[in-house]
C-alpha cells in the first residue's frame, strides 16, 4: 500500500522549508515537487520510490492537511479498502473500509503523558564515576535482575 | 559556501563520541551517555557527542512503525540465566551466553523508563482481566502485572514507542548534537593504528554537503540488513518487507570494511508470517492460542513432530529452535499440502468461550491493534480480501531471508562481553588471526575487535532476541564503555589513514559518473558506462535467491553453487564502482546498495565456510544437509581486509556459561 498524496488536500506545508512527510519519512520517500515539473503539481508532495515504501504510515499519521493516504500493493492486493487513522496526541483513531464496504472503526491509546513533556533526568541522580565500571546505569529503576550466581557454571 | 551537484561542500568537525543511527540502540546510548559526561566534567573531562541518523529519529530505525510488544521482559520471576538458555535453544545451541546473560539482567530497566516516559503498557488486574496501558494502573517498576503474551513477551498500545523513546534521548542529548538526514558510508581507520576506529564520513540527503568527523569512540547502530534477498513480492510490494526496508546492512558493511570481526554471519531470520502483509504471528499464537495447520486442517508441527528428533536437543525443548518450526511447516509446503493456514476463526471461538463479556469486546479490537501498532500493511491485506479473522483464515508464508542480530538472528560483529561471569579468556580453536583478542572480554563492554568501534541492537552478534528494550539497554551499556574510553585514551588524537580528499572523491563517485556520461544515451537509464542503483540491487537478489539458498530453492543451496555465487557476487562488486547518482535519493541509494553487497557476501562466505546446515528451516546446504554437533558446533567468525578486498573465515570455540541441559528436563 505504498502511499499517495492528494492534489485537493496538499499545500506543501507552504511557508515551511521542508514538508512534514518529508521531514518524517524514513526512507527518503517523500518529495516536495516545487516547480511542478515532475508531476505537473507545483508545491505538492509526492511519494518518489513507491515500490519502496514500507507502509509505515509515518507520512500518513503527521501529515497537518490529512492529503496522505495508502492505495494498497496494486501487484498484491485487490482494490477498493482502506485503512486510514487520525492520530492525536494521545490516542489514535482508525477508520477501516474493506473491499465488501464493511467498516470498523478502533481507538487505541498512543501515550499516557502529553507529548513533549518527558524530563529526562528530572528526579534522577547524577552518574557516579566511581561505579562507570559496574553493572547497572546511572539510575536504577527497580528493573536490575542480578540473578541467581549458582546459574553461571563457569564462574 | 553552499556546495553544488557533484561539487559538495565539505564539512569537518571533532568530536570525542560519534553515535551512528537513532534507533533504540542509539536512543538508548544517547540518554545514558549525558549524564555521564556531565558526571566527567566534574572530573575535568570534557567530552562531545554527536548522533546522526540517515532519517528522523522520532520515526527512524526498526520501530518506526510502532510496535504492539515488547518481546523483552524478563520480570521479577525469572532469571537472566532462564533467558540466555532461551536465546541459545532458539538460535541452535552456537550464542554468547555471557553477552545474552548481561542484556538478561539490564533490559527491564529500559522498559521501566519507557512506561516513565508515557509508553502504555497493558495490565492485568487482580482479577486476571487484562486492561490497555492507558487506565493509570500500577506501574511494572512497582509491582504492576504485565500482560503476557509469551514467557519473555508483555503487551503495549505502542503506535507511538518509538516517538516517546526518541523524545527522551533528544531532550538528553540536545538538538544541537543531533544531526539527522546525514547518511554516514565509511569509517575512517587511524593512521597510525590501523586497528583503531579515527571517525566517519557521509553525506546530507537534503543538501549538497559532505560530512567528516573526527572521533575517539564510534558507536555504529544502524540496524540489519532487508532487501539482499529477491523478495516474494516484486512490484509495489517490494517494500512490504518484514523488516524495515531501509536497513541496509550499513552496521555490517562499515564494520567490516573498518577491520571488525564478524561472527555467524551464516545465520539468518525466515519469520514465517502472515502472507504477503508480513504481520506478526506472536500475539495469534501466544496470546490468542492460534494453531498452524496445512490446507486441510492438519497442525504440522504435531503431524511432523518426530522430525525435530532429527536435531537433538534442540528440537526437544518445550519450544523448539525456531528455524525447526519453519522446517516441520516447509514439509508440507514441499509435498504439497499448502497453503499453510493461522486458524485464527477456531481460536477467536474458543476464547469466547473463557473470556469475561468485557474481554470479549476487546478481543476484536485486540487482534486488530496488533496490526495497526506494527504492520498496517497487513490490515491493508486484510481489507483487500475481506478478511474477517474470526470469519476466514489467513495464509502463512515463510519469507524472503533477513540478517539481523536483535530478533530472532544472531549475525553481527563480535563485541567484547561482561568480565563476571565465567566468560573464556582463551581461544582452544586454531586459526583465529593473530592480532585478534583470544577470551570473550578485551577490556570495553560492547567494544568491537576495532578500538574505539563499538556496537550494539542488530549490530552485536551471537546473541539474538534483544528486540526493541534489549537494544535500548545495550546502548545505554555502550554510553558508559565509551565513555570510560575517551576518559582513559585522553591523550590520544585521532589522524585519518586516507586523505579527506580522496574519501569525498570516493562518496561522490556515483555523482560524477552520471554528470560524466548521461549524455551518451538518449534514455537515461539504459547507458553501458554505468548501473542505476535499483538494477544493482535487482542483480544482487536474483543471485543471492537463486544460488544462496533464497526463496526460489526452498532455501537451499550446495558448495557448487555458493561457488558460482562468489563469481557472481565478486563481478557484481566490480560494478559496484560503476553505480551512478542522478540526485541526493539516488546516491542514499547507491551506497546502501554497496553496503548490502558486502553482507551478503560476508553472509554467503560463511555458508560456504560451516560444512553443515546448522539453522533447518532458514537454509540447507543439500551437500552437508545434517547439523555437526562434533565439528560445527564453534562460531564462525571472519574479517575484511578493505585492500585486498577478500574475506578469511575461522572458527572459535563455544562454550555454555549457563547449564543448558535444563530446557530439556
Amino acid at each position: 500500500m505504498p502511499t499517495f498524496v492528494r492534489t485537493d488536500k496538499c499545500d506543501g506545508c507552504k511557508g515551511q522549508d521542508k514538508t512534514a512527510c518529508m521531514y518524517i519519512c524514513p526512507h527518503d520517500l517523500m518529495k516536495l515537487d516545487k516547480d511542478g515539473s515532475d508531476t505537473g503539481h507545483a508545491m505538492k508532495a509526492y511519494n518518489q520510490e513507491p515500490e519502496q515504501c514500507w507502509e509505515c504510515y509515518s507520512c500518513v499519521k503527521i501529515c497537518p492537511q490529512q492529503a496522505i493516504e495508502c492505495r494498497h500493493y496494486a501487484d498484491v492486493v485487490p482494490l477498493g479498502g482502506s485503512v486510514q487513522p487520525l492520530r492525536g496526541t494521545d490516542s489514535i483513531m482508525w477508520t477501516i473500509k474493506f473491499r465488501n464496504g464493511v467498516m470498523k472503526r478502533f481507538k487505541f491509546p498512543i501515550r499516557t503523558t502529553p507529548e513533549g513533556s518527558i524530563d529526562p533526568y528530572g528526579g534522577k541522580p547524577e552518574a557516579d564515576m566511581s561505579k562507570i565500571e559496574d553493572n547497572g546505569f546511572f539510575v536504577e529503576c527497580n528493573g536490575y535482575r542480578a540473578g541467581d550466581p549458582s546459574e553461571l557454571i563457569c564462574k | 559556501m553552499a556546495g553544488e551537484f557533484g561539487n559538495p561542500e565539505v564539512i569537518e568537525e571533532s568530536v570525542d563520541i560519534l553515535l551512528i543511527g537513532g534507533g533504540m540502540a542509539n536512543c538508548g546510548a544517547g540518554y545514558e551517555i549525558m549524564r555521564w559526561i556531565d558526571a566527567a566534567k566534574k572530573d575535568g573531562h570534557d567530552l562531545t557527542v554527536k548522533l546522526v541518523d540517515k532519517a528522523a529519529m522520532d520515526r527512524s530505525g526498526a520501530v518506526a512503525q510502532g510496535l504492539s510488544a515488547i518481546n523483552t521482559y524478563i520480570g521479577p520471576e525469572q532469571d537472566p540465566a532462564d533467558y540466555a538458555r532461551m536465546v541459545s535453544n532458539d538460535l541452535m545451541g552456537i550464542t554468547r551466553d555471557d553477552l545474552a546473560y548481561d542484556l538478561g539482567r539490564h533490559v527491564d530497566e529500559s522498559v521501566h523508563l519507557f512506561e516513565e516516559w508515557g509508553l502504555p503498557i497493558w495490565k492485568l488486574d487482580e482479577n486476571g482481566e487484562r486492561h490497555d496501558g492507558s487506565k493509570g494502573m500500577t506501574p511494572l517498576a512497582e509491582g504492576g502485572k504485565p500482560v503476557r503474551s509469551g514467557k519473555w513477551q508483555i503487551m503495549i498500545n505502542g503506535e507511538s514507542y518509538k516517538w516517546i523513546v526518541a523524545e527522551a534521548a533528544k531532550k538528553a542529548l540536545g538538538t544541537e548534537n543531533i544531526e539527522e538526514r546525514i547518511f554516514i558510508v565509511k569509517l575512517i581507520n587511524d593512521k597510525n593504528d590501523p586497528s583503531r576506529v579515527a571517525g566517519a564520513i557521509g553525506f546530507s540527503t537534503r543538501n549538497h554537503t559532505v560530512h567528516v568527523y573526527k572521533a575517539k569512540a564510534i558507536l555504529l547502530a544502524a540496524g540489519g540488513c532487508v532487501n539482499i534477498f529477491r523478495p516474494r513480492s516484486v512490484g509495489e510490494g517490494t517494500g512490504r518487507a518484514w523488516y524495515p526496508v531501509w536497513n541496509a546492512g550499513s552496521t555490517y558493511a562499515m564494520a567490516a570494511e573498518a577491520g571488525a570481526e564478524l561472527t555467524l554471519m551464516e545465520n539468518r531470520f525466515v519469520p514465517t508470517r502472515f502472507k504477503d502483509g508480513y504481520g506478526p504471528v506472536g500475539a495469534w499464537f501466544l496470546l490468542f492460542k492460534a494453531k498452524a495447520t496445512n490446507a486441510f486442517g492438519e497442525v504440522y508441527m504435531e503431524r511432523n513432530k518426530e522430525m525435530l528428533d532429527d536435531y537433538p536437543p534442540y528440537g526437544h525443548a518445550a519450544v523448539p529452535a525456531s528455524c525447526l518450526r519453519n522446517h516441520l511447516m516447509l514439509k508440507e509446503m514441499k509435498e504439497g499440502r499448502g497453503p499453510i493456514y493461522m486458524d485464527t476463526v477456531t481460536a477467536l471461538a474458543n476464547l469466547r468461550e473463557t473470556l469475561s463479556p468485557r474481554e470479549v469486546k476487546h478481543l476484536e479490537a485486540e487482534a486488530w491493534e496488533d496490526f495497526l501498532d506494527m504492520c498496517v500493511g497487513q490490515c491493508g491485506i486484510w481489507v483487500g480480501e475481506n478478511i474477517e479473522p474470526e470469519k476466514k483464515n489467513s495464509e502463512l508464508m515463510p519469507t524472503e531471508p533477513y540478517l539481523l542480530g536483535s530478533h530472532s538472528g544472531c549475525c553481527g560483529i563480535w563485541v567484547s562481553g561482561p568480565t563476571d561471569v565465567g566468560a573464556p579468556t582463551d581461544e582452544t580453536e586454531a586459526g583465529v588471526p593473530d592480532h585478534l583478542p583470544k577470551g570473550w572480554n578485551w577490556g570495553y563492554r560492547s567494544m568491537t575487535t576495532v578500538n574505539g568501534l563499538f556496537t550494539a541492537g542488530d549490530g552485536v552478534g551471537a546473541s539474538g532476541h534483544k528486540f526493541s528494550s534489549g537494544s535500548h539497554a545495550e546502548g545505554r551499556m555502550c554510553a558508559k564503555s565509551m565513555v570510560k574510553y575517551c576518559i582513559d585514551n585522553k591523550d590520544f588524537t585521532p589522524e585519518f589513514d586516507t586523505s579527506v580528499e580522496d574519501l569525498v572523491a570516493e562518496i561522490y563517485q556515483p555523482v560524477k559518473t552520471y554528470l560524466e556520461f548521461k549524455d551518451y544515451t538518449t534514455a537515461i537509464d539504459v547507458n553501458p558506462n554505468y548501473i542505476t542503483p535499483k538494477m544493482l540491487q535487482f542483480r544482487l537478489q536474483k543471485i543471492m535467491d537463486e544460488y544462496v539458498a533464497g526463496v526460489a530453492t526452498y532455501y537451499t543451496t550446495n558448495e557448487k553453487m555458493l561457488a558460482v555465487a562468489e563469481e557472481k557476487l565478486e563481478m557484481l562488486k566490480e560494478d559496484a564502482a560503476k553505480m551512478r547518482a542522478k540526485d541526493l535519493h539516488e546516491l542514499l541509494r547507491a551506497w546502501e546498495n554497496y553496503h548490502r553487497i558486502l553482507t551478503a557476501e560476508a553472509h554467503m562466505k560463511h555458508i560456504q565456510f560451516r560444512e553443515e546446515s546448522r539453522y533447518p528451516g532458514f537454509y540447507y546446504r543439500a551437500d552437508k544437509n545434517f547439523v555437526d554437533e562434533e565439528n560445527w558446533k564453534c562460531f564462525v567468525n571472519s574479517i575484511y581486509d578493505k585492500n585486498t578486498r577478500k574475506w578469511t573465515c575461522f572458527k572459535r570455540a563455544h562454550k555454555d556459561l549457563v547449564d543448558k541441559s535444563k530446557l530439556f528436563k
